[in-house]
């Protein structure tokens, strides 16, 4: 793509600019949270329970107290009273149960890494010094790690909640009205197709590691932190603590990475709050990178059963989703509501006449998980995905063909969804005509004929994901009727300074997207100033007031929408003064490109001149204020519908098991693009994210509940060297529910290209027997695979004798064989059964 | 992230290392380019009291020619080698495994001989040491010994370096006109080798003449694949011959099962492995 001339005069929303912010970002020379230093500031070191479940029988922090430079210790015992309980704001059902959720445990921990004491000192050497001298007695207690027998309640997380279920969640389209009832259609169908998938623990594992710097010495408490969520954390802080939220400020300066990942309010917040106001002083706590892969929330984690009902010509009558999600040892902010985030999706784009959904919210000893990237949604378009490429093999039937078989057609749309949502927009048909058209999808399936008829080693395979997903959180109503705890709005006001510069403060808190750019592209366009002439301000709850921040894909649809709604006002107010100073009727004005003139004439004054007259104030309209500045809050009605589709190509080295991604074509609809360039980076980022869930990342635990990929060196993120090219383009349908008719884009790679790798690599394999692997796809998982395929395979058919991909039914066993097979290939303890970590690890 | 404390000792020769390590004893560790010790600092997980960096002696840097013998400092960073024209020429095995070694700033700080110390069984250079029969000079105050690379990786971690010794050099043969290849199975690219096989051969028209196998991580450390080494010496070079020559690769292996693999799988990978390093050394 190529970065447009940026002195030239065109529209600035469409225009692919590069980021303002980028300079500052990329060289790191910013102000992050851990380079703060103030007078005098103390600094924090955590001591954290090496156990997964616990009793703390006895904590001695005498030696550290004496320690060269500390100034106090803090244990559980002495914040017990003014800690209150970390919050959760979204109780998914009423008699939702869940453990108090103290920053320091207080009399037992219930997952490795829970912080039991905290040590304040005057460096931070001093402080690492000292915890390594507090005494900690535990009493081990059973812990319950594998997600499945956390559900079957044989060991109990918290003891005192008698059960690990947090809450039991349904959904019926027979009983919100939108369709039949699910068991009605599987009793009836033809096919019944039954299939279970595993969704890994995974770590957002964003670049700056998190820090807090909390100053008690003004008249509000100032807190700087590596968060997404500026706004919720004051409010969310004031109610934890008891603290008038007007004596809290909270800076979130640049911010390195999120990922949902710092959607949060963290004990550690709380901790380093505690500690500033019970020293009197600055206080700092910055986390290293193994404490962040430890403590930081972690994200998925989900057992997922599907159901389809169907005809044998592949029309789907209905689906059935049965959910397991691991909360880990707490519930966070959202961590309840992370798997109801997907309750509406796995209908995903087909028209299914009946579907049900029912989910377990279950409590085990490890690191708690919430949101990260997608949140919901990639659980739920990697199930739907997944199953719709295994049920088009079992019916015999192409990939592709099943999906436009069922989908909902651009000329259907509006669509009211079984699942109770309505798709404004959407055209997946030409999204799809032109990913096949880059992709070459026939000359591919040739070739991967050949490969395999030339009994070839390196076989290929071509994995589909035609996915939607639901963005731009959201309808403040329908927030209030999932019961989570707060609104979706958004909030804007823009200053109109009297030099014609205009400040936009935004309630969005960036951490990465690059809205300084795209809003100053919105307010240049709508406004009819330069780019240059806009600064945008956020982060800071002195100074963007109000806000409800930045994740779910929100921050252009939601918070673009109300920078949108602002300027309309600042048009609307300065209108009567152009009027006055043009001795016009105001109904004869008219605003373009900067320019205010009556209509008909060529006689105008520039919105600068009108700031500037505000200034001044000299001259103006009988009873109008002396400011164009305006403010404006907006509310969605809608959710909003990306989608696209993704088609990947992968080799399988079937002696080593290796998968080399070779071809990656995405096409996405995310409506119009303010800055197609931030798009296009925000889906190559995303598609990373999501393939290296397939292929890369898990958080292991062993039997003792300890984190085994508690570094880098075990937890495999990918880098450059590790990813190819992506092809991408975009179709367009705007979406009808805001004036850009933008859908949103950060999340969108990631929910789609997780199961476009999967379904590669089965579909290279498939004809061997093998109907699913474990996610990541290990070398080792896949060979392992391919080797008990192949010994199943010579008991059965031979594999010279299964009919090929594409020229007929490569899977014409009973679907009773295709469960059976995937809980051989894929269940918990085949894979690796003499290997350590087992059974917590869940390899 | 913040080790304990430490006592630091930047010596500037090799009797004043020496001096330095006989001083402290066994509460002393020895810095080269700190790839691993400082995270391992890092972490807390060994707490030495003084710290002996190596990295102030200009006399432990460099590449030279010695007769028959390509000599590395025990100091010359990764970097370096890969930048030696002698190394390409005579030691093209070593040239090709270093180039694998991690990623550039790793390969600008990480030094031949402390990775060679440190030895880590999944280390890029042990197994084309042990495969180009690499003699390893150690030092201590008493003087100066030569110790075959056979004999020099004992253990885990393990070599024959004493409390109070240096490795100071490695010796390396000539292997002018062999071909070689290393061949590194990782799942991401800056991973440590799950394994790795160093494979070097002499093609004498159209024969294997002689043949060098090292594996890297299959076992407590790097290991030597003699009876591949023997089967493949006058074979002809067709795909078939290597492979059966190489299916014995694993044997006598034991090597360790964890998240990138269990035990059995590595086996498998090592003769898949050795064949197609032996392969591709025959052909480049």
């Amino acid at each position: 793509m190529t970065v447009a001339d940026e002195t030239t005069a065109q529209a600035e929303i469409g225009r692919p600019r590069r980021r303002k912010e980028d300079a500052r970002l990329i060289t790191g020379r910013t102000k992050w949270t851990d380079n703060l230093q103030l007078a005098g500031m103390l600094h924090i070191a955590c001591v954290r329970s090496p156990f997964a479940h616990a009793t703390i029988t006895a904590i001695d922090v005498e030696e550290a107290k004496q320690a060269p430079n500390v100034v106090a210790v803090l244990t559980g015992q002495d914040v017990k009273d003014i800690q209150g309980s970390l919050p959760n704001a979204w109780p998914i059902v009423a008699d939702q149960k869940a453990p108090p959720h103290p920053a320091i445990a207080v009399d037992r921990v219930a997952f490795a890494g829970e912080v039991v004491a905290v040590v304040i000192a005057r460096t931070p050497r001093a402080a690492r010094d000292a915890a390594e001298l507090v005494d900690v007695d535990y009493d081990e207690l059973p812990a319950v790690l594998d997600l499945k027998k956390a559900a079957a309640d044989e060991v109990i997380a918290h003891p005192d909640l008698g059960t690990n279920i947090s809450a039991h969640f349904e959904l019926h389209s027979h009983e919100i009205g939108t369709g039949g009832n699910v068991e009605d259609a599987i009793r009836d169908a033809e096919v019944v197709f039954e299939r279970e998938y595993r969704q890994q623990r995974l770590i957002p594992a964003f670049m700056e590691p998190r820090s807090v710097v909390v100053d008690p010495t003004g008249e509000q408490f100032v807190m700087w932190s590596s968060t997404q969520v500026p706004h919720i954390l004051r409010l969310m802080l004031a109610l934890t603590l008891g603290v008038p939220e007007s004596k809290l400020r909270i800076i979130a300066p640049d911010v390195g990475g999120g990922f949902g990942g710092k959607l949060q309010v963290t004990p550690e917040e709380v901790i380093t709050f505690l500690a500033a106001r019970h020293t009197g002083r600055p206080v700092k706590w910055t986390e290293t990178r193994s404490e962040s892969l430890l403590a930081a929330h972690h994200g998925r984690d989900q057992w997922q059963r599907l159901t389809l009902a169907a005809k044998k010509d592949g029309t789907m009558l209905g689906l059935k989703v049965e959910l397991l999600a691991d909360m880990g040892a707490y519930l966070g902010l959202v961590t309840s509501g992370v798997p109801i985030l997907g309750a509406n999706m796995f209908n995903a784009i087909y028209k299914i006449p009946s579907y049900t959904f029912i989910c377990d919210n279950v409590f085990t000893n490890k690191t708690w998980t919430d949101a990260y990237r997608g949140a919901g949604r990639p659980e739920a378009t990697f199930a739907i995905e997944r199953l719709v490429s295994d049920f088009a093999a079992h019916i015999g039937m192409d990939p592709m063909e099943v999906r436009k078989k069922n989908w909902i057609a651009h000329e259907e749309f509006p669509y009211a969804t079984v699942s109770g949502l309505e798709y404004d927009s959407g055209n997946y048909e030409a999204a799809t005509a032109r990913a096949e058209e880059m992709f070459g999808y026939a000359a591919l399936r040739e070739e991967q004929r050949r490969r395999r008829e030339a009994g070839e080693k390196v076989l290929l395979g071509i994995g589909i994901s035609t996915f939607t997903e639901a963005c731009g959180l959201a309808p403040s109503r329908a927030l209030g009727e999932a019961n989570y705890g707060a609104g979706g709005w958004e909030h804007a006001s823009i200053r109109m300074l009297p030099t014609g510069k205009i400040e936009v403060v935004t309630g969005s808190s960036a951490h990465g997207q690059g809205h300084e750019t795209a809003w100053s592209q919105l307010v240049a366009d709508k406004l009819g100033v330069p780019f240059e002439d806009v600064e945008v301000l956020h982060g800071d709850t002195q100074i963007a007031p109000r806000g409800m921040d930045t994740y779910g894909s929100r921050s252009l649809v939601v918070g673009g929408s109300a920078v949108l709604k602002a300027a309309q006002k600042v048009i609307e107010k300065a209108k009567p003064l152009a009027a006055h100073l043009l001795e016009a009727n105001v109904d004869d004005i008219e605003f373009d490109k900067g320019q205010f003139t009556v209509k008909g004439t060529d006689t105008g004054v520039g919105i600068g001149d009108l700031a500037l007259a505000t200034f001044a104030a000299h001259n103006l309209p009988d009873m109008m204020e002396p400011s164009l500045d305006a403010e404006a809050t907006f509310d969605p009605i809608n959710l909003s519908f990306p989608h696209g589709t993704h088609l990947a190509l992968v080799e399988v080295d079937t002696e080593t098991g290796k998968v080399a991604l070779t071809k990656y074509v995405a096409v996405d609809d995310i409506g119009n693009a303010v800055n197609p360039l931030i798009a296009e980076g925000q889906v190559h980022g995303g598609l990373v994210q999501g393939i290296s869930q397939a292929l890369w990342e898990e958080a292991v635990y062993d039997d003792e509940g300890t984190l085994v990929t508690g570094s880098f060196v075990d937890y495999t993120l990918p880098t450059a060297a590790d990813t190819i090219s992506f092809e991408t383009d975009r179709t367009v349908t705007p979406a009808t529910t805001n004036e850009m008719g933008a859908k949103g884009v950060g999340e969108a790679g990631t929910i789609a290209s997780t199961p476009a790798i999967v379904n590669a690599v089965v579909d290279a394999v498939r004809h061997l027997g093998i109907d699913d692997i474990r996610m990541p796809l290990t070398p080792e998982r896949v060979w392992k695979a391919i080797q008990s395929a192949g010994q199943e395979q010579q008991a059965a058919t031979p594999a010279t004798q299964q009919p090929h991909f594409g020229d007929a039914p490569n899977q014409d066993t009973p679907e009773t064989d295709a469960a059976v097979s995937g809980a051989e290939v894929g269940g918990p303890d085949s894979m690796s059964p003499d290997t350590t970590p087992g059974d917590g690890a869940e390899r | 992230m913040i080790p304990a404390a430490f006592d630091y000792v930047a010596p500037t020769s090799v009797a004043d290392a020496l001096a330095a390590l006989a001083e402290h004893g066994d509460d002393a560790k020895v810095l080269a380019g700190g790839q691993s010790l400082i995270p391992i600092l890092r972490m807390r997980l060994n707490t030495p009291e003084t710290v002996v960096d190596l990295g102030r002696i200009e006399e432990l840097r460099g590449i030279r020619e010695d007769g028959d013998a390509i000599v590395i400092g025990a100091m010359t960073p990764y970097a370096d080698v890969l930048g030696s024209d002698l190394v390409r020429e005579h030691l093209g095995l070593l040239y090709k495994a270093v180039a694998e070694v991690a990623d550039p700033q790793i390969r600008r700080r990480g030094t031949i001989g402390g990775a060679l110390v440190h030895a880590d069984p999944a280390g890029d250079v042990g197994a084309p040491a042990l495969a180009l029969g690499a003699e390893f000079v150690i030092t201590g105050q008493g003087g100066e010994r030569t110790v075959p690379a056979e004999e020099f990786f004992r253990d885990l971690f393990e070599t024959a370096v004493e409390d109070g010794e240096l490795l100071t050099a490695v010796r390396f043969p000539r292997h002018t006109g062999w071909g070689s290849h290393y061949e590194k199975f990782v799942r991401v690219a800056h991973q440590w080798s799950i394994v790795a096989v160093a494979a070097a051969v002499r093609v004498e028209g159209g024969t294997i003449a002689e043949a060098r196998v090292g594996l890297t991580n299959m076992g407590a450390t790097p290991l030597r694949a003699k009876a591949v080494e023997e089967a493949l010496v006058g074979k002809e070079l067709t795909e078939d011959a290597v492979a059966e020559a190489c299916a014995a690769a694993a044997e006598g292996t034991r090597p360790p099962t964890d998240l990138n693999g269990d035990s059995d799988y590595r086996r498998h990978l090592a003769t898949v492995l050795t064949r197609r390093a032996v392969l591709a050394a025959a052909g480049g």
